[in-house]
């Protein structure tokens, strides 16, 4: 079971109010002649969690991919808090955090060496005490001195859920965060993240082929297809907004027919 | 702005990994002492079967010294960075707020504690079992392993970018570049020996000038403080060149989506 993490704050400066916690402006990847993300604009706000939906292939790990500055966009602009993650890559980075299944933490380290070398790396004050706090949000504590190569898909997925709020992040990505989670553990996470954001003022950008979890922790969902935003939405109301029962019936037919639903 | 904190990062990670793996501590020191007894009973041979006098001990087992100490200093920042080859780590790593200069000096940093390890072995066996007294060398020793020290960094910072560039097979192209230079550097042999055309590369090479100038003293002669000051200049050049070409191959990568991609080798 996986404990209230909002029991003991940590020692960050909660996230400034006002302004966007993320701007995307006119986002454009290519490799040679395929475009990968085609001219997509869109703003992540604080206490906000955006869903970014579509078929595999659609382009939303390449977004993430740019967002986390490991991929130079093409064209077009990405702000975190007002900061151009192209020229201020580090400031940027400062304030951001990811977690992805597809970025597993280095096996050959225990799970409490992981989070003291990135919670150095993240310059996070007070790291022991914030450490041993974050293994018990996550239920993580039996296993502090276990090799993260040897734990099983969803301990991992645990631990680099704790990585990912080490720096106590204005502004994080989750790329299908709970895919390895089985119904219980999943639900828990969904209700910790959710609580994390409420409190902290945080923005999260959040994919997931689990349109249940979509529609349960998502404010506004938009839709990627080859590169393009073609629906944007709150989860709850856009399926019937289109003609169609449920989230999942929606994503369906956008990813079968994206031309019905090219100009929004 | 350089985080010390970061670079710290880098550097504990390395000594998690060697204190938890028997296979990363034994090769900190274990090749190295073959070599030296190795090298150190073929002096001994040498010394008993040539009637010239001439000691080799100082000569070659000392060479063997300095050139096994340079080759771990590249190791060491090679073997950091693979770490994170091995492990797929560079997203984790690159999607932070660490800088390219924070994340070599941690590499070299974590090369100069496990190069360390390898020399103080190597000082101990061949004094103790072989003879060698580095009060041979005089105060020149200090020069002498700085000399190699630096291009130690420089070469290690060349491999790993080339490794960035071409994915994690090119690997191989790692571990041979201490053998493919020791014909040059003249490690065993007097320059002199050596075509017209190998010593125009040896001049670029700033272990030449140490095992010419050690060669020098133990022939009881002094040692070109200019070439070992050219030398440390080169070495300066080459360190400035390596930076540069990595900070270069990792925009690259960034550009072209390499990094992200990195498993794949390449995009095409």
């Amino acid at each position: 079971m996986v404990t209230d993490m909002t029991a003991e704050q940590p020692r960050s400066s909660p996230a400034p109010s006002g302004s966007k916690v993320l701007a995307i402006v006119d986002l454009c990847r290519t490799y040679g002649t395929t475009v990968a993300v085609d001219g997509v604009s869109f703003e992540v706000g604080r206490n906000e969690i955006v869903g970014l939906l579509g078929p595999n292939g659609a382009g939303k790990t390449t977004i993430i991919n740019m967002v986390l500055g490991v991929l130079e966009p093409s064209a077009g602009a990405i702000c975190i808090e007002g900061v151009d993650i192209t020229t201020h890559r580090r400031q940027a980075l400062e304030r951001t955090n990811f977690a992805a299944v597809y970025a597993p933490l280095p096996g050959n380290l225990t799970v409490y060496q992981n989070l003291r070398f990135f919670g150095l790396i993240y310059g996070v004050n007070d790291l022991s005490r914030w450490i041993e706090e974050l293994l018990q949000q996550f239920d993580l504590v039996r296993f502090r001195n276990t090799k993260c190569g040897v734990l099983s898909s969803g301990e991992q997925t645990r631990v680099g859920l704790a990585k990912a709020l080490l720096n106590q992040p204005h502004l994080l990505l989750l790329d299908e965060p709970t895919a390895s989670l089985d119904p219980a553990t999943a639900r828990d996470i969904r209700v910790k993240l959710c609580d994390f954001v409420a409190q902290e003022g945080v923005g999260v950008l959040w994919t997931s082929h689990n349109m249940y979890e979509v529609e349960k922790v998502c404010d506004r969902v938009l839709f990627l297809s080859h590169g393009k935003i073609l629906l944007e939405g709150d989860p709850k109301s856009l399926p019937r907004e289109h003609g169609k029962e449920t989230l999942e019936e929606l994503f369906i037919a956008v990813a079968r027919e994206p031309l019905t639903f090219e100009g929004g | 702005m350089v985080h010390l904190r970061r670079i710290a990062a880098i550097v504990l990670r390395q000594y998690y990994l060697i204190r938890g793996s028997f296979a990363r501590v034994l090769p900190l020191f274990v090749w190295v002492a073959v070599d030296i007894i190795l090298w150190g009973f073929i002096t001994r041979y040498l010394n008993s079967v040539t009637a010239s006098g001439f000691n080799f001990v100082p000569a070659l087992l000392g060479a063997v010294l300095f050139w096994d100490f340079f080759t771990r200093v590249m190791q060491g920042v090679t073997t950091a960075f693979l770490e994170d080859v091995w492990t797929r780590n560079f997203l984790n790593i690159f999607a932070t707020p660490l800088s390219i200069g924070e994340y070599l000096t941690g590499l070299v940093l974590s090369s100069i504690a496990t190069s360390t390890v390898g020399l103080l072995v190597m000082l101990i066996l061949a004094s103790l079992v072989f003879g060698l007294s580095f009060f041979l060398y005089g105060l020149l020793l200090i020069p002498f392993l700085l000399v190699l020290f630096l291009f130690g960094i420089a070469l290690g910072v060349f491999a790993i970018a080339f490794v960035l560039r071409f994915g994690p097979a090119a690997e191989w192209f790692v571990w041979p570049i201490p053998a493919l230079l020791s014909p040059f550097a003249a490690v065993f042999y007097p320059l002199a020996t050596l075509p017209r055309w190998m010593q125009y590369v040896s001049h670029l090479l700033p272990p030449s000038y140490v095992f010419e100038s050690m060669r020098a003293v133990l022939a009881g002669g002094p040692a070109s403080g200019t070439d070992l000051l050219w030398a440390g200049a080169l070495d300066l050049l080459y360190i400035l060149l390596a930076c540069w070409f990595f900070t270069r191959i990792y925009r690259h990568a960034v550009r072209t989506g390499l990094l992200a991609r990195y498993s794949a080798e390449t995009l095409s």
